[in-house]
């Protein structure tokens, strides 16, 4: 109650003041704990703790899916420079599989959850996925995965023993899927044609005359396809769709060279000419 | 399936999705408005003549929540039941701005905190995410801090209006909210900076009681009952 006197004094700060007072004198903090209201907030405390603790492990999970999936990219990468092709498609297939796993721990945490609560906290890293299956996939087939087929790759057979939280019934196994939506497929494969333009300058540096025209005549169609949806898709589609545009006019520039250049210079010199170009262009970029 | 096909499959599925959140719009927009009148009916209570008034007014109130609750049953006939939260962001203000108006009317009421149950009930809306459109956790906390910096004005106002007792009531209901909202860890979202607004709030309750307390104000009406 001094404290009170003081601050009539001095004139200012006094609800500093009041505040600690009140806390210590007829405000008892420690009847409250029992109160309504108290047990109340106990309820929604640990609602949001197991909601936020589900989420940091799902954004742990996409993080992990990020990492693994851009390794896969990096190492689909080496197929323009190595004689085996289908030895680096079997890696990467190895690969693809250990994130599927973590695919499949997202799954699992989302049972019985709606998948777009938690959207936010695994979207970068599907993407990625996206981004990496689509490309080894176009590696193999030279074709867009289609959504179904992503789809298709991500159910899981559960087998009844090991259900870790045990609620679910024993017995028939249980399918376990994971729907990558839409926007993330589109999202994914708008990051694929970046890849896909680094593979084509890098095997015309190796001397591959094929690839370069397959992988421009396949970016057309995808700038195409997002040139179709426009900006009725979300926001972060247009977005890409200026990085897919700088993508393509890339390729193209290199098939042109190609074709103009292609009579006249050695297939071997021809890697001197197109390093100095995506050199200049990667300037370019920067400047952008 | 050719590039092309993937495409406009891609895009039957985004202007479906378009269509079902101009649906949601629409929806959402009449609830606002009816939200609005609810705010605007209770808003008296500020008036110095309002106070007698209460609890007609909160009658008037759970009147115009039987609107809301046709409303929001409207709105979940235009999405799928499992995907409340794809279209969440669409809903969330109109429902934490309804959760205040739940919340406000009970106070008014009885001068007690609502529960979760009371505001789902009030809005016909389910609190369990399992049975169907139900009210989020976060959006209830939300609508009761709303709530904290309406009484805080109310605390001021009843002052004004010569009620020297209820901001005392008001000042012990807000530090009891105060505590509880202490007790959770909150992340870094909106509800957190909510939150933080809640000790302003606190404050300015606290400088009434004392200005009350100081004058022997409040001790007076105590003892001598209406003046």
């Amino acid at each position: 109650m001094s404290s009170s006197v003081i601050s009539l004094s001095s004139g200012e700060g006094y609800p500093r003041r009041m505040k600690t007072s009140q806390k210590t004198d007829d405000r008892d903090t420690g009847d409250n704990l029992t109160s309504p209201v108290m047990s109340a907030f106990k309820v929604f405390q640990q609602e949001l703790d197991t909601k936020h603790d589900k989420h940091e492990r799902l954004v742990k999970l996409s993080r992990d899916i990020t990492i693994e999936s851009k390794r896969t990219i990096f190492l689909l990468h080496r197929v323009t420079s190595v004689p085996d092709v289908e030895e680096v498609l079997t890696e990467a297939d190895l690969k693809l599989d250990g994130v599927r796993l973590n695919i499949r721990m997202i799954a699992e945490e989302l049972r019985g959850e709606d998948l777009n609560q938690f959207h936010r906290a695994f979207t970068p890293g599907i993407q990625e996925y996206v981004e990496a299956v689509s490309f080894h996939h176009f590696i193999r087939h030279r074709t867009l995965i289609s959504l179904e087929e992503i789809n298709t790759k991500l159910v899981f057979i559960k087998e009844p023993e090991d259900t870790p939280e045990g609620q679910q019934p024993m017995g028939t196994p249980q399918v376990l899927t994971f729907q990558v939506t839409p926007t993330d497929y589109l999202l994914g494969v708008a990051d694929l044609t970046g890849e896909l333009m680094r593979m084509c300058i890098s095997s015309v540096g190796n001397g591959d005359m094929d690839t370069p025209f397959q992988v421009s005549m396949f970016l057309r169609q995808i700038h195409d396809g997002f040139s179709y949806i426009g900006n009725t898709g979300p926001y972060e589609v247009s977005k890409k769709l200026h990085t897919l545009r700088q993508s393509l006019s890339k390729v193209e520039d290199a098939c042109y060279t190609l074709k103009v250049r292609g009579s006249e210079i050695p297939k071997h010199m021809l890697a001197d000419v197109f390093s100095s170009r995506t050199a200049m262009m990667d300037q370019d970029e920067g400047v952008a | 399936m050719s590039v092309p096909e993937m495409f406009s499959y891609i895009q039957g599925f985004l202007s479906a999705d378009q269509e079902i959140r101009e649906d949601i719009r629409k929806v959402v927009q009449v609830l606002e408005q009816t939200a609005r009148e609810i705010l605007t009916l209770l808003q008296s209570v500020h008036q110095p003549t309002g106070f007698k008034e209460i609890p007609s007014k909160c009658q008037k109130a759970r009147e115009l929540f039987c609107t809301v609750r046709t409303h929001l049953g409207e709105l979940k006939t235009k999405f799928p039941v499992d995907q409340y939260y794809r279209f969440h962001e669409h809903w969330r203000f109109v429902l934490q701005r309804l959760a205040f108006l739940a919340a406000f009317v009970v106070y008014l009421e009885s001068e007690s905190l609502v529960t979760r149950e009371e505001v789902a009930q009030i809005l016909g809306i389910e609190v369990v995410r399992e049975k169907g459109f139900h009210l989020d956790v976060e959006d209830y906390l939300a609508g009761v801090l709303i709530m904290a910096s309406e009484l805080s004005r109310l605390a001021v106002n009843s002052v004004t209006a010569g009620d020297y007792n209820r901001p005392l009531r008001i000042s012990n209901f807000i530090n009891e909210l105060d505590s509880g909202f202490r007790l959770l860890n909150l992340k870094n979202d909106p509800l957190r900076k909510r939150y933080d607004g809640l000790k302003y709030d606190v404050k300015k309750i606290e400088e009434v009681v004392y200005d009350l307390s100081i004058r022997g104000l409040a001790k007076e009406q105590e003892a001598g009952g209406d003046k």
